[in-house]
């Protein structure tokens, strides 16, 4: 088999701070780290190898400091990786990401399966594995939980939707957007480590996968940022702190009293 | 001006709930742009009191798509019905709910229509100057907003978080035009077979769908001690949900879990119980209506987004809650008879 993973490097946001005077994020000191939710697909990606044989190979689009994401990528126990990187690229949006993904994974040429995270925590979309499909024109598994089998060309999965699960067969070659339900994402290993220190990460650039100049970066991106602000975090709603029992009843009290005001109950 | 056209997701045999609050959206934006607005249903089996349903709602025109082949959702079948109607009857906007079927299908359609989309939006405005559609909504966990806009290219399309509007109430004396629409068998074709629906038994309500969500954290102290969870969620007709915490330990299955790397809900009210309210669980919760948080610690994050919070044990304060909720019950159903 062979598997292309598109990684996104995002800021780690475990211990986002708000500045609570301005109330922006503080940046300083905040890591870049691989989005959180693609270590899932990374680990899908590895498992099949595992199963299968094959070959895995990590996408990132980005700045050059993304080579770090590929790299831990290669350490947990992918074959090769390749960033796109083009300050043509700057400012696209999910539409103009996913056409840059999609005309890199063309240029890799044969594959089985496309493997993405189900969104990335830092743009919160979740777009860009169906672009990706639809630029291909691929089937599509949005949401997988569970690779039932791989067999004769087909894969069968298990999506997560709203009641319950979906078991769809799809052709291969596919595009999977996967949950963290599919796998417990492993640690890079020493070994890894060390080959992915030793490697040379190539760098494709907007000329080397044929991307149209009117498609990429902000030019071909159809959406714009018109505002950012902050929303107001605080409800400032009321506290009461039980001590003794005869606060622990003024507390139920409040909370039935709340759910009949709003008529919850 | 074209028109506004919505997304109504039929599944199962019925229209899903989020339709008719997508209509009450672009209502107000037709209004404002001085156009109608349109669902646009597709599915098998629709009955004529569904489409009536969507018209009761706010629609003045419903699109319809009836096929036993897209009984099941499948994206590429789904995604070439609606270019076809796209394509025909060129809408300005065109929204979906960001379910797991819009936050699919509408991706893979805006790429083909080389257009934009925002995901997960919470607020839908026009632009005055210019009649485009502001579309605002959270990034980066909910630590910012975003208003985005697609000026030059159309329809400008967004997916729209459920719950972020209430619904309209039905007006059965609204008329709407239906229209009927059939298609060749090249739109049905397609590799992809649907294998079967698997229920989550132990979602009994579906956590998206439900207007109260009562979550439990590590704070419950082991698997058991979900049981008052359970029981409380069980009598305000509400759904359970669960921190990540939680579900790494196996307490709970990951369909329950909330949060960044679970699922984003936006209830009526949300019950937080010994949660710590982590930003990756906030990030899940936060446009919720009212949330209402029971942890032991004051300091705890939870309480800085909670409209009413207690602090104490909850052990000591689930099985007394349960008890008077309980008892508020039987009194109702004795004066109702
Ligand atoms: C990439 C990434 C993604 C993540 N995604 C998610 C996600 O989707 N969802 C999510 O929830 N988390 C997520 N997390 C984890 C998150 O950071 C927190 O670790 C997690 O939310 C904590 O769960 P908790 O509140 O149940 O546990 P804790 O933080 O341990 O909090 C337990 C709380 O219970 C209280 N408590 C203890 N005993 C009692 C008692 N007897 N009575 C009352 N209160 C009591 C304590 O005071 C404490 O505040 C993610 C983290 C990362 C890094
Ligand atoms: N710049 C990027 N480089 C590589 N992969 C990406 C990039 N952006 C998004 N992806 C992939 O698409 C998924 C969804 O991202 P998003 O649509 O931005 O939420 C991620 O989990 C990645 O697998």
């Amino acid at each position: 088999m062979r598997i292309i993973v598109p990684i996104k490097q995002v800021p780690e946001t475990s211990n986002v701070k708000m500045d609570p005077v301005t109330g922006t994020m503080v940046r300083e000191g905040v890591e870049n780290v691989v989005n959180p939710l693609d270590l899932y697909a990374i680990e899908t990606a590895i498992r099949l190898k595992e199963e299968y044989g094959g070959e895995i190979i990590v996408v990132s689009m980005g700045p050059e400091k993304a080579i770090d994401a590929i790299k831990e990528a290669i350490a947990m126990g992918c074959d090769d990786g390749i960033l796109l990187s083009d300050k043509k690229f700057a400012g696209s949006d999910t539409f103009a990401t996913s056409y840059v993904l999609a005309k890199a994974i063309k240029q890799i040429g044969d594959f089985d399966l496309v493997i993405c995270g189900e969104r990335a925590t830092d743009g919160d979309t979740g777009q860009v594995g169906p672009g990706i499909a639809s630029f291909l024109d691929l089937p599509l598994s949005t949401f997988t939980s569970q690779i039932l089998s791989v067999e004769n060309g087909k894969i069968t999965v298990k999506r997560l939707v709203e009641e319950g699960y979906e078991e769809i067969e799809m052709m291969l070659p596919a595009v999977l957007t996967v949950v963290k339900e599919i796998s417990d994402p492993r640690l890079p290993t020493l070994r890894g480590k060390l080959k992915a220190k030793r490697m040379e990460i190539p760098i494709w650039d907007a000329q080397k996968i044929g991307a149209e100049g009117q498609k990429i970066g902000l030019k071909g991106s159809p959406t714009r940022v018109v505002k950012i602000f902050t929303p107001k975090v605080t409800r400032e709603g009321e506290k009461i702190i039980v001590k003794d029992e005869k606060t622990l009843y003024q507390a139920v009290d409040r909370i039935m009293d709340y759910l009949i005001k709003k008529e919850l109950i | 001006m074209g028109e506004v056209w919505t997304l109504a997701e039929f599944r199962h045999g019925k229209l899903n709930p989020v339709s008719f609050e997508l209509l009450n959206r672009g209502k107000s934006l037709a209004q404002k742009l001085n156009t109608s607005i349109a669902s646009v249903v597709i599915g098998y089996n629709i009955k004529k009191e569904d489409i009536d349903e969507l018209i009761a709602r706010g629609a003045d025109k419903v699109y319809v798509v009836g096929d036993k082949r897209l009984e099941n959702f499948i994206v590429e079948t789904y995604a070439r019905v609606i270019l076809r109607l796209l394509d025909e009857y060129n809408p300005d906007i065109f929204i979906a709910a960001a379910t797991t079927t819009g936050r699919t299908l509408m991706p893979y359609i805006a790429v083909k229509k080389q257009t934009g989309l925002t995901a997960d939006c919470t607020v839908l405005d026009i632009e005055e100057e210019t009649g485009n559609l502001l579309q605002t909504r959270p990034a980066i966990g909910g630590n910012i907003l975003a208003t985005i806009k697609t000026p030059n290219t159309r329809p400008q399309m967004a997916t729209v978080r459920p719950h972020s509007t209430k619904p309209l109430p039905p007006d059965k004396t609204r008329k709407g035009e239906i229209i009927y629409k059939q298609f060749d068998e090249e739109v049905f074709t397609t590799t992809t077979k649907y294998v079967r629906f698997i229920k989550d038994k132990s979602q009994q309500i579906n956590i998206q769908d439900a207007k109260i969500i009562v979550a439990g954290g590590r704070g419950l102290g082991k698997a058991e001690n979900f049981k008052l969870i359970e029981e409380l969620a069980e009598l305000l007709s509400g759904a359970v949900g669960a921190s990540r915490d939680v579900v790494d330990r196996g307490w709970k299955t990951y369909p329950h879990q909330i949060g960044l790397s679970g699922k984003t809900v936006s209830p009526t009210l949300y019950i937080a119980v010994g949660i710590s309210g982590a930003i990756q669980h906030i990030a899940g919760m936060q446009t919720s209506e009212n949330i209402i948080a029971i942890n032991k610690d004051p300091d705890a994050q939870i309480f800085k987004i909670a409209n009413l919070g207690i602090v104490g044990d909850l052990n000591e304060i689930l099985p007394l809650l349960i008890e008077r909720i309980k008892e508020y019950k039987k009194k109702e159903a004795n004066l109702n008879v």
